[in-house]
């Protein structure tokens, strides 16, 4: 009807055409069929959302029965209503704006056909997430993604640290589609389907506790592929992948698909309130614990990258306090302007010959004012600052986080000012005082400064030209009114404020305060610039004991050990059993005669003790 | 058992207890022998020793049962005897012509 | 005489032409190979053409006496069950002597013929319907292989073959024991009429006979599957076995195993199948955690491609013995599954060996920079081999870890525990291999696919998106004979109670 599989199916191909032949294309064909096949994609979503009435009416569509056995039926379905209609925008729209940007800036890489064809493929999987009808499907999408991101994390793969980062995020996103995958078998076996439809029309009617075991596997599934604590480890490693890649899979798309799913899944998470206190729970603590390691990290991007875990934990906020509305709402601000931070954070990356540390970098706006520019736009959106995107999202999700416990709120705004803080101090350092890097800085392309144009008109006026909350009203339940919602509203702008203003200080004004800071905090500062030590404590944990573990005892303990070990024992017993008996046959034929004769003697002898032949 | 028992069961001829007991004695000397001597002439008359012991007690048989099949047999174990020492002896020229000796346990180049 | 007959004899007719062929004609004797199992597997696809869904019983039969006294038929036919298996064997079995055509240079001529013997017995084993003719099978099989690996293997070859044999052959005599004593009780060898005999009553066994009895077949089984903890025979073939043994033994051989258990233990012995499935589950299980996790540590490549059949196999009985019809859908499927993806494994890394002549990880490295297409085909059947949905694998653990689910949600949690660790051990050996600086050994070894690698690489690759995407093609007929199974599981339990009931009253 409205060929919905046309929206994945052009990426698709893109991913045919470059990844089969484009080792031999030319440049200009490379980029045209990748940009192409996405921007057609973004065309064919506008299309279908206008015919569609965006959405209003959901749309349903049947391709193919994928599997099927006994009572598992599950179809290849995509269904399209107004979340979709969302999701589809921001995929569509953002992922083009971040091909054409790659364009420019993998212009001198290596294996450049190879880059737009995993993007491509990213893409097909990233739509099939979004469009599916059914858990199934979703999880066709789910798991792709990961793929993708391994293989672009991997990109480098020379590089030992860039393959190991890829790794562990699939692996690590392997643990949270366990509980996702587990999360669907219960699923299938209390509601006999995975069709959306269904399950949200029965889940009304299931006991609370089934209800709310397949949430927290669900939400198992989100940490993994959303990077909240417990999973969150993988998403700073991720950064090793090319910039644009940050962009588009590990801040504005990809990541955002845990949120996705609980929203989806709504139904279900309002039926198991313990759920949804757990994902409140673990999304304002991700929030605040990644926000602090991002307040001390020097890499640029590492600082990013914290920083989107510890916005994608803002989300599960306002998920579990029952916003979902709202989290959808910041997924969508926080694509445009993670986007654009990390598009510009690559602009800076290009600017500097390939330097990510921020220590040797600064007085950027001399040589890169367009790039400051756009930067400042995304740094004034993250920090909430007022009439921003940003502003308008968070303001919803602290909202609701205070008519559900105002100390969710508080600690929500202190994250807020920490998030203007440490955005705030990357701006700083990167663009003022002196260049300390090495060679001349330089301005980007327009290829890559057009993109980030529009990203930052976006993050500026997004908030008021995409009103979520308003779009997918019936959908979720409404957001509660709060009191004195004035007064929160000016508490959250005052902690971004003050923290944009802090940063000022300390790293334009007064620049040797940070040292004496550190100086002071001594052990706790290291242990928070070393991540508080998550990754080596899961190391010592869980990975060495496996590893080792698996290798003495399992391998050369009990296969080689007892298991083979009994087999080859039997083996021998039997060779020596052989030994004795082979002493028998001696060839002698006079011991063979005794022995008959043996045998015969004791034979009549047993006969007359039986008391004879009867 | 007295005298005039003895007499007395002779009249209704040898009972067939009698034979077999020789026949086993015979028999047992043979396999004693078969056992113990180390020349191989002496082993064969052994062997022989044995199959007449066979034979008697088939007669034995054949006498109690008034069958003939026992006296078939005997001719049959006659006749293999016969066989038996025209190769047997043959073989055990032979084999002392090339080894000039005729012990049996210096005569186990088969083995191993 | 039909198309399935032929089938069978045509591999065993090409056995024999080839030990006529002299030795000098080596060449001739690959291309005789080749293109006789390309025959055969082109005939066998006139099965898959010709078969009636939908129909009873067994199609394709062929039903005369080979021997007079005890009374054994020549048996046989294919149903949904052994349908595709036969088709795996025929289909391999080409790939596999294009694989070895540059590796065997040595007796070629025996070589290609044991393949050959090697189909015929494949074949047969999934298409007889007579017990005895099902052992001969069974044991013909095992000929060849042990040749394969004691002949033209690698260092060990002799202790792996006579492992591999001893093994099987402790299994396999319980299993004739067994057959023996149901020839006894029912007076015949043919399944179908012993089948019968259990449904009808005739046959009445008491609860120590039948479990002895399943015990007896699922021993022979279980040992060929592996299934933990009698696996130990397995990566010491593997690892000495030639590449094409190795794609022969894990594709097809093995799946000989899970076969016997869906098509004899499930449908004669129900009861005690059901009362042993727990402990069973749980050795499955053990099998899918203790696989990966070994396979994790290995530092040689073949090794670790046989740790995980050890966990991938333990899959496929944890669905048999679900008696859930997903489970067992997803176990038939999954065995084809394992068939495609694991083959192509070794496949590939049979063509990393011819380069680089070593099995250890530690001996290569970039391999990706040097040889870009053989690395994504490596990658795309790791991906297929750790359960990528789209690819064949996930569909097949999907239906397993659904039906253990149904039957007992831990069973589920744990099994799905090996799903994550298959993505570890496979992509840190993906990662040591293919990742990382070129170093000059690799680079002087590593020359692109040539035109005969990927003949044999890209049907298999073929076949794992369309079993991955289009699973319809494939379970419908698996499903529908599974569906009589476990109706005919669930009906004759009681018809059997009750007639055991009345032998004793008879009895009495």
């Amino acid at each position: 009807m409205y060929k919905l599989w046309l929206i994945p199916a052009l990426p698709f191909i893109g991913f045919l055409i470059n990844g089969i032949i484009g080792r031999k294309l030319p440049k200009a064909v490379t980029n045209l069929v990748a940009v192409g096949s996405v921007v057609l994609a973004f065309l064919w979503v506008l299309f279908v959302g206008n015919q569609s009435n965006w959405g209003a009416t959901p749309l349903h569509a049947h391709y193919f029965t994928w599997i099927k056995s006994g009572a598992v039926n599950v179809g290849w379905d995509y269904w399209v209503d107004k979340l979709t209609m969302i999701m589809l925008m921001v995929v569509t729209g953002i992922g083009s704006l971040i091909h054409i940007y790659a364009t420019g800036y993998m212009e001198h890489e290596e294996g450049y056909y190879r880059f737009f064809a995993y993007l491509n493929l990213f893409m097909f999987f990233m739509l099939n997430l979004v469009l599916a009808g059914n858990y199934l499907i979703l999880f066709v999408g789910w798991e792709g993604v990961g793929l993708c991101s391994y293989l672009l994390i991997g990109f480098y793969f020379v590089k030992k640290s860039a393959t190991t980062a890829g790794n562990k995020a699939f692996i690590v996103n392997r643990i949270g589609d366990f509980g996702f995958s587990l999360a669907m078998f219960l699923m299938f076996t209390t509601f006999g389907s995975l069709n959306f439809a269904k399950v949200f029309a029965a889940a009304p009617g299931k006991p609370e506790g089934i209800l709310t075991a397949i949430a927290f596997l669900m939400l198992l599934g989100a940490t993994g592929k959303s990077a909240q604590i417990p999973l969150y480890v993988w998403l700073p490693d991720a950064m090793e992948g090319p910039t644009p890649v940050s962009a588009l899979i590990h801040a504005a798309t990809m990541v955002t698909a845990g949120v996705y799913m609980c929203s989806r899944s709504s139904v279900i998470f309002l039926h198991a309130p313990m759920a949804m206190e757990a994902v409140a729970l673990v999304g304002l603590a991700t929030a605040v614990f990644a926000a602090t390691i991002g307040l001390t990290q020097y890499d640029i991007k590492k600082v990013f990258a914290y920083s989107t875990v510890s916005q994608l934990g803002y989300m599960f906020l306002g998920v579990g306090v029952g916003a979902f509305s709202a989290g959808v709402w910041h997924l969508m601000t926080h694509a445009f302007f993670k986007a654009l931070l990390f598009l510009g954070a690559g602009s800076v990356i290009h600017a500097c010959h390939g330097e990510q540390d921020m220590r040797h970098m600064g007085g950027l706006r001399k040589y890169a004012p367009k790039t400051m520019a756009v930067l400042a736009c995304a740094s004034l959106a993250i920090a909430g600052f007022p009439g921003t995107s940003g502003f308008f999202s968070k303001d919803a999700i602290l909202t609701a986080a205070y008519g559900h416990a105002p100390w969710m709120f508080w600690v929500g705004v202190v994250t807020a000012g920490m998030t203007a803080f440490y955005v705030w101090r990357a701006f700083w350092m990167t663009f003022w005082g002196e260049y300390k890097g090495h060679g001349h800085p330089h301005e980007s392309p327009w290829s890559m400064l057009g993109p980030l144009v529009v990203l930052a008109i976006l993050s500026l006026f997004g908030g008021v030209l995409f009103n979520v909350p308003k779009i997918l009203e019936g959908m979720f339940p409404p957001l509660h009114e709060v009191e004195g919602e004035g007064m929160l509203m000016g508490i959250s702008i005052a902690a971004g404020l003050l923290g944009i203003a802090l940063s000022y200080y300390m790293y334009v004004v007064n620049t040797e305060l940070p040292a004496k800071i550190t100086a002071a905090l001594g052990g706790l500062y290291r242990l928070v610039y070393d991540k508080y030590r998550v990754d080596e404590a899961y190391d010592a944990a869980v990975v060495t004991p496996l590893i080792e573990g698996s290798k003495a005892v399992l391998w050369h303990g009990v296969d080689q050990g007892v298991i083979d070990g009994a087999v080859n024992g039997v083996g021998y017993q039997a060779r020596g059993i052989g030994g004795i008996l082979k002493l028998i046959q001696s060839g002698n034929i006079r011991s063979y005669a005794t022995w008959i004769a043996v045998g015969a003697v004791a034979l009549l002898l047993a006969l007359g003790a039986g008391g004879g032949v009867k | 058992m007295d005298p005039s028992q003895a007499l007395e069961m002779l009249k209704n001829g040898v009972p067939t207890s009698w034979y077999l007991t020789l026949s086993a004695l015979l028999f047992s000397i043979g396999v004693a022998g078969f056992m113990i001597r180390r020349n191989i002439i002496t082993v064969f008359m052994c062997i022989e020793l044995m199959l007449n012991a066979v034979n008697l007690s088939f007669i034995a048989f054949a006498h109690q049962h008034k069958q003939v099949s026992g006296h078939l047999f005997t001719f049959f174990v006659m006749v293999v005897a016969a066989a038996e020492a025209a190769v047997g002896l043959a073989i055990i020229l032979t084999v002392f012509k090339n080894r000039s000796t005729l012990n049996i346990d210096e005569i186990n180049t088969l083995k191993n | 005489m039909n198309m399935l007959d032929l089938v069978i004899a045509l591999p065993a007719i090409g056995f024999l032409i080839a030990l006529l062929i002299p030795r000098a004609m080596d060449n001739f004797i690959r291309l005789f190979a080749l293109g006789f199992s390309l025959l055969t597997f082109v005939v066998s696809l006139t099965l898959v053409m010709g078969f009636q869904q939908g129909a009873a019983g067994q199609q394709f039969v062929t039903n005369v006496v080979w021997i007079q006294n005890p009374e054994i038929h020549y048996h046989v036919g294919i149903d949904g069950l052994s349908l595709w298996l036969i088709i795996l064997s025929t289909f391999l079995t080409p790939i596999a002597i294009l694989l070895s055509w540059n590796a065997i240079q040595d007796r070629a001529k025996e070589y290609f013929a044991f393949l050959l013997l090697l189909e015929f017995g494949l074949v047969g084993v999934f298409a007889a319907w007579d017990l005895f003719l099902f052992y001969v099978f069974w044991e013909v099989v095992l000929v060849p292989m042990y040749f394969l690996i004691g002949i033209w293997g690698h260092d060990r070859r002799i202790y792996a073959a006579v492992k591999f044999f001893l093994y099987t052959m402790a299994g396999s005599v319980l299993m004739l024991a067994a057959i023996i004593f149901l020839y006894t009780q029912a007076g015949t060898f043919d399944y179908a009429s012993i089948l019968d005999q259990f449904s009808t009553g005739k046959i009445v066994l008491t609860h120590l006979q039948e479990t002895l009895l399943f015990l007896a077949f699922f021993l022979a089984f279980a040992i060929k599957v592996p299934l933990f903890p009698l696996h130990t025979w397995l990566p010491d073939a593997h690892v000495e076995a030639p590449t094409a043994g190795s794609l022969m033994l894990a594709s097809v051989m093995l799946k000989m195993g899970t076969y016997g258990l869906v098509r004899f233990c499930l449908p004669m012995f129900p009861t005690a199948a059901r009362e042993n499935a727990p402990w069973i589950v749980i050795l499955a299980i053990i099998g899918i955690v203790y696989g990966a996790l070994v396979a994790m540590v290995q530092p040689n490549m073949k090794k670790l491609v046989a740790y995980s059949s050890v966990s991938h196999l333990g899959f496929v009985v944890l669905g048999i013995f679900t008696f859930t019809q997903a489970g067992l859908d997803g176990a038939v499927y999954q065995m084809l599954n394992h068939g495609i993806s694991t083959g192509a494994l070794f496949l590939l890394v049979g063509f990393l060996y011819e380069r680089r002549h070593s099995l250890e990880i530690s001996s290569y490295g970039g391999v990706a920079t040097a040889a870009p297409w053989l690395s994504i085909l490596f990658l795309i059947t790791t991906l297929a081999s750790i359960g990528l949905p789209t690819l064949n694998n996930f569909v097949g653990e999907f239906l397993v870890l659904q039906g253990a689910a149904q039957a007992n949600f831990t069973w589920a949690v744990f099994a799905s525990l090996g799903v994550i660790l298959s993505a570890c051990y496979m992509l840190w050996m993906y990662q040591r291999v293919f990742f990382g600086e070129l170093s000059e050994e690799v680079k002087h070894h590593m020359p692109e696919l040539s035109l005969r690698e990927w003949a044999c690489a890209v049907p298999l690759i073929f076949m794992m998106l369309w079993m991955g995407m289009y699973s319809q093609s494939f379970i419908p007929i698996v499903s529908e004979q599974n569906a009589k199974i476990l109706h005919q599981g669930k009906m004759s339990s009681p018809v059997r109670a009750m007639a055991a009931v009345q032998g004793v009253n008879n009895a009495r």
